[in-house]
């Protein structure tokens, strides 16, 4: 076909390309065009302008889509990957909620030199339920205190009072805050598991999802929404506390509203109200920074009221609000019926009864098995986590007591009798008797509990009913919806289940609702539905994994329960960023963290390259290099898309892998720790931080090189790592620096910092242009 | 709200409708924008016509639906024919001059707003939104040179 002429061509239209389609189609595009504007035309203007500007402004368009596209894809695998490590950490957390659990009960007790943290958290002998001695009257305050000083029964302006003050950075005197939850706990005690709301009397119900202790969330919810009131009806979907800094400014403004406005104002539960998840994430430590003094006696009050939060909300008998999702066994009628304080954790069972207890009792017994444990000598076992040994479950199982079950004592004997390794359900609870082993003089009824793909050990806890009320919450606290039907084990985060629409279908009959409403999960938008509309989610922590990574939002439902979205970012900077800026830098970071988790993983990494690679080239193939990559980290990412961000390629375009450690070194390096031991280290810094605070029973920030010793011996041990004594006296030795046998345990978490060797170049954000790769 | 020094809250709010959610329109337009991300990100320059039509050829009978078997052979096809190329810096440059009727080696946001959201391929308003924050410098004028070079994809590595 011959070349069309350039009269229909104008110079900025790519030339013709002879297939003939585009002289008609370009001719009736013109001819539309010139038609269009004819009767705007400046007839002193040149018509030729007018069509070049046409075409230049479809030019201008196709390109500025193509450029925020790719902008777009940039943006997805980051978000992959902050959601993949988040779950994969979740999942961490789980597997050694065992261990903490262990931890907790044991540990407390291998100083004996009186009452610790642990120990008063988890003090059995008093029943939640009855009143701690709280003498909040007696504490000074002394003069100089310049923040808010509350008076009960709250007032309009108490609540002013603290907001001013959390907006100018000022922390609220223990001695308010002791009493605000003193308070708050002896309203929640009042309330039913379930709420009921009506909108017959109120204009608009907000519904609000996660916050994570990010105050400025919730102060732009107050300021786009209103504050709550009478006429401003407030329902919090759980998750107030953990990962935010400011949980405690968060939580004390809920319950302050919700004191002020008890008929207004309503709060779920969450599953991060739970005093062992804020251990690890971070609400914990905040209380005990900021309250140096009473930080404890917080620490016991917020137990407790975290435990008596309702659990769902119900909005004209339609409307069902809950944190995480249901499951088929969800059933509204039994969750109304339970007593809902005694699910004090979703990661240990109930305790029934609170009777009988010997603590000295149980002491001796710890001190016992574990020193029977000491003198075995760690045992080499596989690498791979999933794989429960033989002598893990000997071990677990040996260091449990007898359950005396039979009697009405509480299993609390021993809290790792009824200790869960996560909040699944055991599959079977038929007594068997324990394997023997040594130094265990008796036999013990225990599960064989589903621990990932293994069965663990672990003895028999109460009785079915106990066991029934603690699933139901769980699976209200932890499910995801899933598209595919059915209902199976949340096998992500490690509890609840995975409940796909037909499950939701089949509940909303069942009570005569229309609707689910639930957060627990972080959405780009801040809100999603699915499941055909019926079901909701709402998350209001906007910027959750990195500045610009999502928005917030909250629902809003009127009398004729439709709702409607209301969407938000908070922005740190006085200028508002663009979105090239804002993907970029939420990119960096999510590749930082990636990279950090390859490097926690290098020598699995190295050995399965290798095993790629016989001839030891230093190079493998792309489809190798993701394969290994996949099967190590059990990341779901999108790997080949990654790819440049993370390794070199050798010029036959094949990989280089050792230069995916390149970018990342130790901080300061203790020469005489193995490679293996240090990034095993790395991997566990998190845990390893919470498990030292826990011993270092006066904020120290010391520990002594035998509780050291001892606690790295069992954690391996835990882990399967094959750590022999040697390395870890070793390490203990080269750790205290001034050889008086005690270890400053922060100098020794900064030694297995990793340090990002390229940080300068990463965190630069220079102009709003991104010129390389878009 | 009182205003931190250094700090401030800014917001971006809109409220959506509530959205008819088993609209078969609504799927249709989400599976056009997610195809588009695809295809720019291969490299390619298709404008909006050009994405329809091809969705239109690939689409399971207006489910909404894009089955991967049937993308993967057009897609390919396309980027063997070289059927959507990328526009050349040149290319580019010489559009941003069409626009610039005075001459003066920039543009002023109300002028690119008007060609951009009423010419061609219309823009929405976010879109024209962002595409201001992006390209309009400390003077609130798009330099669209400055632009251009800086803003040109570079082949991939």
């Amino acid at each position: 076909m011959k070349k069309c002429s350039k009269v229909i061509h104008s110079r900025i239209v790519s030339p013709c390309n002879g297939s003939g389609k585009c002289r008609v189609s370009r001719v009736k595009f013109m001819a539309r065009v010139v038609f269009k504007h004819a009767f705007h035309l400046n007839l002193k203007g040149n018509l030729w302008d007018c069509v070049a500007a046409m075409k230049a402004a479809v030019l201008i368009q196709r390109w500025y889509r193509r450029y925020i596209a790719r902008l777009e894809m940039r943006r997805r695998y980051t978000w992959n990957i902050f959601q993949s490590i988040e779950y994969a950490g979740e999942q961490d957390q789980l597997q050694l909620s065992s261990f903490f659990s262990f931890m907790l009960d044991n540990f407390t007790q291998l100083n004996g030199n009186g009452p610790d943290l642990i120990s008063q958290l988890l003090d059995p002998l008093v029943d939640p339920w009855l009143d701690r001695e709280t003498c909040y009257n007696q504490i000074h305050v002394p003069e100089s205190y310049t923040g808010p000083r509350l008076s009960f029964p709250l007032s309009v302006s108490d609540t002013s009072a603290l907001l001013s003050a959390f907006k100018e950075q000022q922390t609220l005197h223990a001695r308010y805050a002791l009493q605000l939850l003193y308070e708050t706990k002896k309203l929640l005690k009042q309330m039913p598991n379930i709420i009921h709301l009506s909108t017959s009397y109120i204009k608009d119900i907000t519904i609000c999802g996660d916050l994570h202790g990010r105050l400025d969330d919730l102060l732009l919810i107050f300021y786009k929404n209103g504050l709550p009131s009478a006429d401003t009806p407030y329902v919090f979907n759980g998750d107030f506390v953990d990962r935010g800094k400011k949980s405690m400014e968060v939580v004390i403004l809920l319950f302050a509203y919700l004191l002020l406005y008890p008929d207004s104002m309503h709060l779920n539960r969450g599953n991060h109200e739970d005093h062992i998840m804020n251990l690890r994430y971070g609400f914990t430590k905040e209380v005990m920074q900021k309250y140096k003094t009473h930080g404890h006696e917080m620490l016991k009050l917020f137990q407790d009221i975290f435990s008596l939060l309702p659990v769902a909300t119900v909005i004209d008998g339609k409307i069902l609000i809950v944190h995480g999702g249901i499951s088929d066994q969800t059933d509204l009628d039994f969750l109304s019926s339970i007593e809902r304080h005694k699910v004090k954790s979703a990661l240990r069972f109930p305790r029934h009864s609170v009777g009988q207890l010997d603590i000295g009792q149980s002491c001796r017994q710890a001190k016992r098995t574990r020193s029977t444990d000491a003198s075995r000598p760690s045992s080499s076992r596989s690498q791979s986590k999933n794989q429960g040994t033989p002598s893990l479950r000997n071990r677990r199982c040996g260091l449990s007591r007898k359950d005396s079950a039979a009697s009405n004592s509480s299993s609390s004997s021993s809290s790792s009798s009824s200790s869960l390794c996560s909040p699944r359900t055991p599959s079977c609870l038929s007594p068997r008797p324990c394997p023997s082993s040594p130094g265990m003089p008796y036999t013990i009824n225990v599960l064989q509990v589903p621990f990932l793909d293994s069965l663990s050990s672990v003895p028999a806890p109460s009785p079915a009913q106990h066991e029934r009320e603690w699933k139901q919450i769980v699976d209200i606290l932890w499910s995801d919806p899933k598209t595919q039907e059915g209902c199976s084990p949340n096998t992500f985060r490690g509890g609840g289940c995975y409940f796909g629409p037909d499950v939701t279908q089949r509940l909303l009959l069942r009570h005569g609702l229309q609707l689910l409403i639930r957060s627990h999960e972080c959405k780009q938008e801040g809100y999603e539905l699915c499941h055909g509309g019926q079901v909701i989610t709402i998350f209001s922590a906007s910027n959750y994994y990195e500045e610009g990574s999502n928005r917030g939002a909250y629902v809003k439902l009127g009398r004729e329960l439709v709702p409607r979205f209301y969407q938000y970012q908070v922005s740190r900077s006085t200028r508002k960023l663009t979105l090239t800026q804002r993907v970029r830098a939420a990119e960096g970071s999510a590749l930082r963290a990636l990279k950090e988790k390859l490097f926690a993983h290098r020598c699995e990494l190295m050995a399965g390259f290798l095993q790629c690679d016989q001839n030891n080239t230093g190079s493998v193939s792309v489809s190798e290099w993701a394969q290994v990559l996949e099967s190590v980290l059990r990341l779901d990412l999108p790997w080949r898309t990654l790819r440049p961000h993370l390794t070199r390629l050798a010029p036959d375009g094949s990989v280089d892998y050792p230069s995916c450690f390149e970018d990342m070194g130790p901080g300061n390096p203790l020469p005489q720790v193995a490679p293996n031991l240090a990034e095993t280290l790395f991997r566990y810094r998190t845990d390893i931080e919470i498990i030292f605070n826990i011993i270092d029973k006066d904020h120290s920030g010391l520990i002594s090189a035998e509780e050291f010793r001892h606690t790295w011996r069992l954690f391996s041990a835990h882990l399967g790592v094959d750590i022999n004594d040697r390395a870890i006296d070793d390490l203990a030795r080269s750790i205290d620096f001034n050889k008086d046998g005690s270890i400053d345990f922060t100098e020794f978490l900064e030694a297995f910092r990793v340090v990002h060797k390229l940080d300068s170049k990463d965190q630069h954000l220079s102009g709003k242009m991104d010129g390389e790769k878009c | 709200m009182c205003t931190r020094r250094s700090e401030r809250l800014s917001t971006r709010s809109t409220t959506r409708p509530t959205a008819p959610w088993t609209s078969g329109e609504l799927v249709r337009r989400q599976a056009a924008q997610e195809i588009g991300t695809i295809i720019y990100s291969l490299g390619c320059f298709p404008s909006q016509k050009d994405l329809h039509d091809f969705i239109a050829k690939v689409e399971e009978d207006h489910t909404g639906y894009i089955h991967l078997d049937k993308f993967l052979p057009a897609m390919t096809k396309v980027l063997q024919e070289h059927k959507f190329p990328p526009i050349s810096e040149d290319l580019l440059l010489q559009a941003f001059e069409a626009l610039d009727k005075e001459k003066k080696d920039y543009l002023d946001p109300e002028e690119l707003t008007k060609y951009m959201t009423q010419e061609g391929e219309p823009f929405t308003q976010e879109e024209m939104e962002e595409m201001l924050t992006a390209l309009a410098d400390h003077r609130n004028q798009i330099h669209y040179k400055d632009v251009v070079s800086q803003m040109t994809i570079k082949p991939d590595k």
